[in-house]
């Protein structure tokens, strides 16, 4: 890959802005959509799980009782696919200890002591995160082999939730060149509004972070997908245009769940599909998240790993709901004292949105490289109908942006009807959430849908095995 | 933190559901589309008929507690269901009915059309329709064509015309100036009451309009064959029970298929069905004999049509 190689032909569909079905939650951003980004205080200790990524843990290179200073490496990337971790502060290592994720898995991780003459980085970051077009212009004329060292070594990983290796995803194989990078601003979730803060008051950073990308894929063609309730946003992303020979556009797309998601935003901003069980790069494409393009300018301008994230914290739960730029690492618990606690009345605190986030059973659970939000709901919110039977009304048949029978195939799950299951294409589900949001019966379609798809993985690994 | 520790509820997403949205409001929503089919009724036919509807919408209510009662699930009956399967079969009767005869169809409609299968959303066939075949079969002359014609009144329904070769004017069948069961001599009181469901989403456009498109198609056909039959398709969509069965029976949604394809299918072979018993059979109406043979199609049309998944099939 070499940067004087000419732009490769961008694709030159452009999708309408639709993709079929979906629905239409409550947007309840209101909650922190003014509250400008605070830096959080730092804590006095974090703790760092060693994977909080997809692909192989990373290893600790670092000792107990050893003082790091901020930035600096403490466990390093395993394999191709792992990112490296790193200090949000000066600090003491601690003891290893196992933490349980909002997913339920249970992994290792590090605990960092701060060390109490050393000073608060994070408002200095968020400043620097801040920097204006100039500021960031700079670093554009950097070669795309040293932003892909740059973005390796910085631990980058995707923020929007997945958390893929950014570095892996930015060198796609050879048979597999892509045209387009598309930076998913959408938001779609309920509540969040960590990215919109982002690109409001970063937006110089998530633009030069995707020209980065860009280049480093050597993509013709950048497309920042943003949903329309964030005119600001929008508005902030257009203000500059940064000199690169690509063709570069903000694309403002009509609020609907789930235009976050890969397959719906491609097809909206494209109009292309991608193949059950492929990935964007079989159509020509790269996605990453706007809070991802801004940790790359991050790295690659300012030579900063990625050590702090905007969170927010917000729901009708939460007392003060606020946008944090916290240390990663950071206890969730320590997020909500900072918004003067959880109301009374609270029920639920989700690690992401309403829609696809985990309910947290204890608020200690650190803050992770891919989580954007801690959202408290009262029990209003998330009272579900009570369970009914099936009437096979085919609400849920309306509102699937995958188009499948999510009443057959929660039928099929229930009656373990495997075969079923697979027929109807299951393992095509990506648990969006919207069968079960509009299902009238109560059915827990979703939770069916997983225990239907872990079956049907484990039969598929066991006639591998056989 | 001085505040205390919430307990806190640990579920699986989606933490948030559609706000109001309960299979009781949704039974609810299609009494209300049927609320224009029924003032109708008590307008032409007078009081017998609010009787005759509530005597019907009450007794299902009280066997479904009874035979749901058995099975320790009381609870079912809020769900509306059987209230609008009493007033469903209660509308496809002749408006003096004897009541002993509604009585009878309540009790196999609940019991044999729906707690034999398990009760709500495990039944193969409409309740309604399998109580409306019952009374049918068991109470001939309560139920025969001439049984739709008040004492007194002279005339026949449309489709008994038919079959003698005369006909209707139009304006009559669509406003109701003729004779027919409770529900189904208006079609516009149909076409309102269908539209409204249709605006609210309680029901989708794909098997009303799959019935009555099929039903002109073959109307159509008749006519080709039969130059001199005075019945064209307009007759054919507004005579009988069709707008009434293509809104309010067909769309069944436990019966019918679930998958729009499917649903389409599903609407045309009750057409098709419906228009060869008009054409060939004893009876001068079919809809209900379609509905439950349709329903008996159903599973099949469901394995027929998985729908193909944004990106292919798996």
């Amino acid at each position: 890959m070499s940067a004087a190689a000419p732009l490769r032909q961008s694709i030159r569909a452009e999708g309408t802005g639709w993709f079929p079905r979906g629905i239409h939650p409550p947007e309840e951003k209101l909650h922190s959509r003014y509250r400008p980004v605070m830096s959080l205080p730092a804590p006095a200790e974090v703790r760092l799980p060693l994977s909080q990524h997809a692909g192989a843990p990373a290893s600790l290179i670092v000792k107990s009782g050893e003082e790091v200073a901020q930035g600096q490496c403490i466990a390093e990337a395993v394999g191709m696919v792992s990112a490296p971790l790193h200090a949000p502060f000066d600090a003491k290592v601690g003891r290893p200890v196992k933490i349980t994720l909002p997913n339920g898995r249970r992994v290792d991780a590090i605990s960092l002591t701060r060390k109490p003459e050393g000073a608060d980085p994070g408002p200095r970051l968020w400043q620097e995160l801040c920097s204006d077009a100039k500021s960031f212009a700079t670093c554009l004329e950097m070669p795309a082999d040293i932003i892909l060292d740059m973005i390796r070594s910085a631990g980058l990983v995707g923020m929007g939730g997945a958390a893929f290796p950014t570095a892996v995803k930015l060198s796609p194989p050879k048979d597999k060149p892509i045209q387009c990078l598309l930076v998913n601003g959408c938001e779609c979730e309920p509540y969040l509004t960590a990215d919109d803060r982002l690109m409001r008051e970063a937006p110089a950073a998530v633009l030069a972070g995707a020209v980065l990308a860009a280049k480093v894929l050597n993509a013709g063609r950048i497309d920042i997908g943003v949903e329309d309730n964030k005119p600001e946003a929008i508005k902030a992303l257009r203000s500059w245009r940064p000199d690169w020979p690509g063709r570069m556009r903000v694309r403002g797309l009509p609020a609907k769940y789930p235009m976050g998601g890969e397959k719906q935003l491609i097809r909206a901003v494209y109009d292309k599909v991608i193949p059950t069980g492929g990935l964007p790069m079989h159509v020509g494409v790269a996605v990453i998240n706007v809070s991802t393009a801004a940790a790359i300018a991050h790295a690659v301008r300012f030579r900063r790993p990625l050590t702090h994230r905007v969170v927010s914290v917000t729901g009708p739960g939460v007392t003060q709901p606020n946008n944090l730029w916290v240390p990663i690492g950071t206890g969730s618990d320590q997020l909500i004292e900072f918004c003067k606690g959880l109301t009374p009345s609270v029920g639920r605190v989700l690690s992401g949105g309403p829609m696809m986030g985990m309910a947290l059973s204890e608020l200690t659970v650190p803050v992770t490289k891919g989580s954007g939000g801690i959202v408290a709901l009262r029990a209003e919110e998330t009272k579900r109908p009570e369970e009914t039977a099936c009437v096979r009304c085919g609400r849920c048949v309306d509102a699937c942006p995958l188009h499948l029978t999510p009443a057959r195939l929660g039928q099929a799950v229930r009656h373990r009807r495997w075969d079923l299951a697979a027929r109807e294409n299951l393992m095509a589900c990506m648990e969006c959430g919207c069968c079960a949001y509009q299902c009238p019966a109560g059915i827990p379609l979703v939770q069916l849908m997983r225990t239907g798809k872990t079956e049907l993985r484990k039969r598929v690994t066991r006639a591998g095995a056989a | 933190m001085d505040a205390p520790v919430p307990s806190l509820d640990v579920a699986p997403s989606p933490h948030v559901s559609a706000g109001g949205l309960t299979t009781a409001s949704m039974m609810r929503e299609v009494m209300i589309g049927l609320l224009p089919v029924c003032g109708f009724a008590v307008y032409r036919f007078g009081p017998g008929v609010l009787l005759r509807l509530l005597l019907a919408m009450g007794l299902c209510i009280g066997f479904e507690a009874l035979f749901m009662g058995m099975r320790g699930r009381v609870s079912a009956i809020r769900d509306g269901s059987a209230a609008l399967t009493g007033l469903i079969f209660a509308l496809t009767l002749p408006p003096t009915v004897p009541l002993f005869v509604i009585a009878v169809g309540s009790l196999v409609s609940i019991g044999l059309g729906k707690v034999v299968f398990g009760g709500l959303g495990q039944n193969i066939f409409n309740p309604a329709m399998v109580g409306r075949a019952f009374v049918t079969a068991a109470f001939p002359a309560s139920m025969s064509a001439a049984a739709f014609v008040p004492d007194g009144m002279s005339g026949a329904t449309p489709l008994t015309l038919a079959r003698a070769g005369e006909t209707l004017p139009l304006v009559d069948l669509t406003t109701g100036h003729c004779w027919g069961s409770m529900g189904e001599v208006s079609a516009v009181a149909c076409l309102l009451g269908g539209g409204y469901l249709m605006w609210r989403g309680a029901m989708g456009w794909q098997i009303p309009l799959a019935v009555l498109a099929t039903s002109v198609l073959f109307g159509v056909f008749r006519h080709g064959v039969d130059p001199t039959a005075p019945w064209g398709w307009t007759h054919e969509l507004m005579a009988g029970g069709l707008c009434f069965g293509a809104f309010f029976i067909a769309t069944d949604p436990v019966s019918s298929p679930v998958s729009h394809s499917g649903r389409l299918m599903y609407g045309s072979g009750v057409a098709i069905l419906t228009w060869f018993f008009r054409s060939f059979s004893g009876y001068p109406e079919g809809f209900m004999f379609a509905v439950l043979l349709m329903n008996a199609a159903t599973p099949l049309i469901n394995q027929l049509h998985v729908t193909r998944p944004v990106g292919g099939h798996v």
